[in-house]
């Protein structure tokens, strides 16, 4: 269940649901959008030799299952990265999960750390989308740089790992993951939190809204 | 006894041919060496140490072999020599060669260090060297080797040169484990012998060194004082509101006529960053020294620093710029000028680079000392003092270094493997893991075989395995990138720097680049750089002739003043407008006069406190002169403890004198309350809450994730798979602190803060001390001339909150709508 209750966000008069847990909930497609997941990555990384904790992987997951339970979508969209890297055990986790939702569709807009084979997204019913999936007026694309200028479509993408930087009297500064909206557009934060971030500006033209521990905050100025 | 043996007659006859004479420190040490003892010897740059030790295994070994010792070849390695800097070997071997050479000993040198091509390496394989001089890292290296034990069968002394240098570092502890391991492997009594300048605890430093002997060793002492003059600079104007930036350059005209009139000057600049900046101002303050002045500092491409010493020998340069990166005791002949910019911040730094001139005994070393604000010139005659009443500081041993000690377990495991009940006994003959706990090795153990805490039946954890109770890396791409990764001991992520057209430049930090867009315009190796674009891990970037340009900043550029030179300090300050007959002082009368006016003069009985308001928001400024280490420990207990009267953020401020609170909002400090703040009650819990918030072990953290093989720096031809593999220090930080607590390295990252920083004792001590003082406290109407250089200075601010984090979001929302 998430924590604190998600915000409604109005696209061309569709209702969509942001939540601290780094995942929107379409409510007319009964779709559940996320980005950058990186399943996978502390595996990757122990087998390697590196022993980052495994446990940073199962909170990911327990996020990912929570937020299913509550909408209870139809579909999962991931809009790239859903997996960090080659094969490895911990995507066996992953696996058992998605056997659990067995009714829910999972479509994955191929981002460039998505380097699986094609037979694995098959074994594990994921619908592999190469650059563009389109639903309805709503397009979803991995890297934010690919949105063709000329088009009047929205988009949803990700790929960045949005932060927004506030800063206040006294040399104050503080650093969280966001959304970041324009009219035509939206950057989900990276749902892994074993990720960096890249910052990004308020300007008049965009909406920001910072995750702050388990509560959204629209950031205005 | 030692006059008598043959080894003596012909060195002694050899020195004689020379007009040199053994120095009586000298004959000590070969006797002492052809007893087989060990010890350390005490002795200034320049006064014949690399002889006291060398000439001795020279002696001995004739001694040994006196009919045949000029025909014998292939004897084994017979001496490693260890010297922390690349620059260092080449100089030395050159030296020992010409010994061998004229005595006719058919011995071979060899070098060995990250330079070493992989032909020389094999061929050193094949025909080893008696004698070879190597970097701590590539000792590690040469112990990652299959077999390497084969060639210690004759091995008989280990020479540590610049012991000083090692000692208290990460790799100093690299050393120690390193000889633990030599000594374990040839299974016989090795003669060891560190030669170290003088520091406070020369006994201690001898303790650490020789621990694994299990013996009580010799110190040998030069006892050759050199006199040092040292002569202020003081600039025309004197500056009110001193600022540690760029104003020393002000002063560069005073330099020429000194670089003029001297052979050779070395110009020591603190900073990497600022030694560019001299570099330019040098050369555009006299056109006329190009060609005859270059730059060198530790993240100059190799091939031009070499160039540099090579040129500073044949005195071929007339100055060189450069950072602590020649601070070592590579004896530049032609050198007989030194210029300091900048505080040295500590005595024995001070004396050892005024050492770099006037080589002879019996030769004064003069130094100039350029301040860089005018408030250095308080530190000048401070210095001035210490070297009067020869007080010189203390170079405190590491202890139990985990991330060393996991970084020496992967290396001895990709070579030979090692056997736990075996190993661990060489680990506690160190000093620095003499007290580790059987917990700790277990869970040292884990961290390497299990990789820590994991989901067991999805975890591939991969790195040492056990065989037979052997520990082994046997993995390939593992064993390569473990190998690529030791000895890195760089705090942050080093970046190359590359023309577009190729061309190598020089490295640089991540953390600097990060902050450019493409097109901003840099400096690095005296030329203006623009950064084009980031790809993998190189910056590319062409030749910018644009006039504004930033100077990186390197983390690692900023030294703490010790604790004698802080007490110096305090009782300089007791001369200032009453006691003017020292130069420094007087020149800084109005200065004075300026901080009297606003707010006041703190005598070494008072600590001085003001509060001040500007734009910026409310101001507490403490002026302890602890330096810069003990004021980032005692300002956050500080702000800590006043978060506790009510709920307040601060970014925090420090520098060698004092450290700045600020906040939002009015501080609640006043006279009724304020001896309380540093009282020594619940001292150590507070530290613990205030280390807590303040997030002040993330950055020690950097530096064990690197050695203790959690970041990976990538390397060649494995650019796009490496990626994936790629982290940072602070993303790895937060992962543990949350899901993690217990890992031995973030245990370490903290004890470490721990030690150093908010080491308790130090710390106990300095506020027992300001308890009691006299509190004098002020609110000037404006920035005094003590407070302005800790508010100006925006890098490495600390922040500590006691409140919401929600509530501070709102608030700053809130704040940014009223302007």
């Amino acid at each position: 269940m998430p924590m604190t209750a998600p915000i409604p966000y109005i696209i061309q008069e569709q209702k969509f649901w942001l939540t601290a847990e780094r995942g929107i909930y379409w409510e007319k497609e009964s779709a559940l959008i996320v980005s950058d997941l990186h399943f996978g990555k502390t595996g990757h990384f122990r087998k390697n030799g590196i022993g980052v904790p495994h446990a940073v992987y199962k909170e990911d997951l327990q996020r990912m299952v929570d937020l299913i339970s509550f909408f209870n979508p139809k579909k999962l969209i991931a809009v790239g990265d859903l997996f960090h890297s080659a094969d490895n055990l911990e995507l066996q986790l992953f696996s058992k999960i998605r056997a659990g939702f067995s009714k829910m569709s999972l479509i994955l807009v191929q981002g460039n750390h998505d380097v699986l084979e094609k037979a694995w997204y098959q074994k594990n019913h994921i619908e592999l989308v190469k650059d563009n999936y389109c639903s309805g007026d709503f397009h979803f694309v991995h890297d934010p740089s690919e949105i063709p200028r000329e088009s009047s479509a929205f988009y949803f993408s990700g790929h960045l790992h949005p932060s927004i930087s506030i800063s206040g009297m006294g040399k104050q500064n503080l650093n969280f993951p966001c959304y970041y909206f324009t009219d035509k557009s939206a950057i989900l934060p990276a749902f892994s939190k074993f990720s960096g971030t890249a910052k990004v500006k308020k300007s008049k033209t965009n909406r920001i809204f910072a995750i702050v521990e388990n509560s959204l905050i629209e950031i205005e100025k | 006894m030692l006059q008598k043996t043959k080894g003596y007659q012909i060195i002694h006859e050899w020195m004689k041919a020379k007009d040199f004479h053994p120095f009586g420190f000298q004959e000590e040490c070969w006797e002492k060496i052809l007893k087989a003892e060990s010890g350390l010897v005490n002795a200034p740059t320049g006064c014949g140490k690399t002889f006291s030790v060398f000439l001795g295994v020279i002696i001995q070994y004739i001694n040994q072999n006196p009919d045949k010792y000029q025909q014998q070849k292939n004897n084994r390695l017979q001496l490693i020599w260890i010297s922390p800097l690349r620059a260092l070997a080449k100089d030395i071997g050159r030296a020992m060669e010409t010994v061998l050479e004229e005595l006719k000993i058919p011995w071979k040198v060899a070098i060995r260090n990250g330079d070493t091509s992989s032909a020389e390496r094999q061929k050193q394989k094949n025909n080893l060297p008696e004698i070879l001089i190597i970097t701590p890292e590539s000792l590690h290296l040469m112990l990652a080797q299959k077999n390497y034990t084969e060639n210690l069968t004759e091995l008989k002394f280990i020479a540590v040169d610049e012991w000083h240098e090692l000692l208290g570092s990460k790799r100093g502890v690299f050393v120690e484990l390193a000889i633990s391991r030599l000594i374990g492997a040839t299974k016989k009594k090795l003669s060891i012998w560190g030669i170290s300048a003088t520091i406070g605890n020369l006994e201690e430093a001898k303790e650490v060194l020789i621990a694994p002997l299990k013996k009580k060793g010799f110190i040998i002492r030069a006892k050759m004082d050199k006199r040092i003059e040292v002569e202020s600079i003081i600039p025309d104007e004197i500056d009110n509101y001193p600022w540690a930036g760029h104003l020393g350059i002000k002063l560069v005209d005073r330099l020429i006529p000194i670089i003029e009139q001297s052979n050779t000057t070395l110009i020591f600049i603190n900073t990497r960053g600022m030694s560019e900046v001299w570099y330019q101002s040098i050369l555009a303050a006299a056109p006329q020294l190009a060609g005859a002045i270059a730059l060198h500092h530790g993240s100059i491409e190799q091939e031009l620093r070499l160039w540099v010493e090579d040129a500073l020998h044949t005195q071929k340069l007339k100055a060189v710029v450069c950072t602590a990166s020649l601070d070592l005791g590579v004896d530049f002949r032609p050198v007989d000028t030194v210029i300091q910019v900048g505080s040295p911040k500590g005595i024995a730094r001070f004396l050892q680079r005024a050492g770099r001139s006037g080589h002879g005994p019996g030769e004064i070393s003069k130094l100039f000392f350029l301040p860089t604000h005018s408030l250095e010139l308080v530190e000048a005659a401070a210095l001035k003092q210490a070297i009067k009443e020869q007080m010189v500081e203390s170079k405190t041993p590491m202890f139990l270094c985990f991330d060393v000690l996991i970084q020496y377990l992967c290396t001895i495991a990709i070579g030979e493997g090692f056997r736990p009940e075996i190993i661990l006994k060489e680990i506690q003959s160190t000093y620095c893991f003499a007290e580790i706990t059987m917990d700790e090795w277990q869970e040292v153990l884990l961290n390497i075989t299990q990789g820590g805490v994991a989901l067991n039946q999805y975890d591939e954890y991969h790195k040492v395995i056990i065989e037979d109770g052997l520990y082994k890396i046997i993995d390939r791409k593992i064993a390569m990138r473990h190998r690529m990764h030791i000895g890195t001991i760089v705090s942050d992520a080093m970046l190359k720097v590359k023309f577009l057209g190729g061309g190598y430049v020089g490295v640089i930090e991540e953390y600097f680049i990060s902050r450019l867009e493409p097109g901003d315009t840099f400096t690095l190796a005296g030329k203006n750089l623009e950064l084009v674009m980031l790809k993998d891990m190189d910056v590319l970037v062409r030749k910018s002739s644009s006039k504004k340009s930033k100077v990186p900043s390197w983390n690692g550029g900023r030294m703490s003043l010790t604790a004698n030179l802080g007490k110096m300090l305090r009782q300089t300050f007791n001369k200032a407008l009453i006691d003017e007959n020292e130069i420094e002082i007087k020149s800084l009368h109005s200065l004075f006069e300026v901080q009297q006016k606003l707010s006041a003069i703190p005598r070494d009985n008072q600590l001085l406190i003001e509060q001040i308001e500007t734009k910026d928001g409310f101001h507490l400024l403490v002026y302890p002169f602890e330096g810069r280490q003990v004021h980032e420990a005692m300002s956050a207990i500080i702000a800590y403890r006043i978060g506790q009267i009510l709920p307040i953020s601060f970014s925090i401020a420090m520098n060698d004198y004092g450290f700045e609170l600020l906040s939002d909002q009015p501080i609640p400090v006043d006279d009724t309350n304020v001896q309380e703040l540093f009282s020594t009650d619940n001292l150590l819990i507070d530290i613990q809450k205030s280390i807590n918030s303040a997030e002040m072990a993330k950055r020690k953290f950097r530096d064990i994730a690197v050695i203790g093989g959690l970041i990976f720096q990538g390397f060649p031809g494995e650019h796009k798979k490496a990626r994936h593999l790629q982290s940072s220090a602070s993303l790895l930080f937060k992962v543990f602190e949350e899901y993690e607590p217990n890992n031995i390295l973030l245990r370490q990252a903290y004890r470490e803060l721990m030690e150093q920083q908010m080491e308790e004792v130090r710390l106990r001590k300095a506020l027992e001390r300001i308890y009691k003082a006299e509190f004098l406290l002020h609110f000037p109407s404006q920035l005094t001339p003590l407070a302005f250089p800790i508010t100006v200075d925006g890098l490495n601010r600390n922040n500590l909150s006691t409140e919401k984090l929600e509530d501070r979001v709102k608030k700053m929302q809130q704040q940014l709508e009223k302007n």
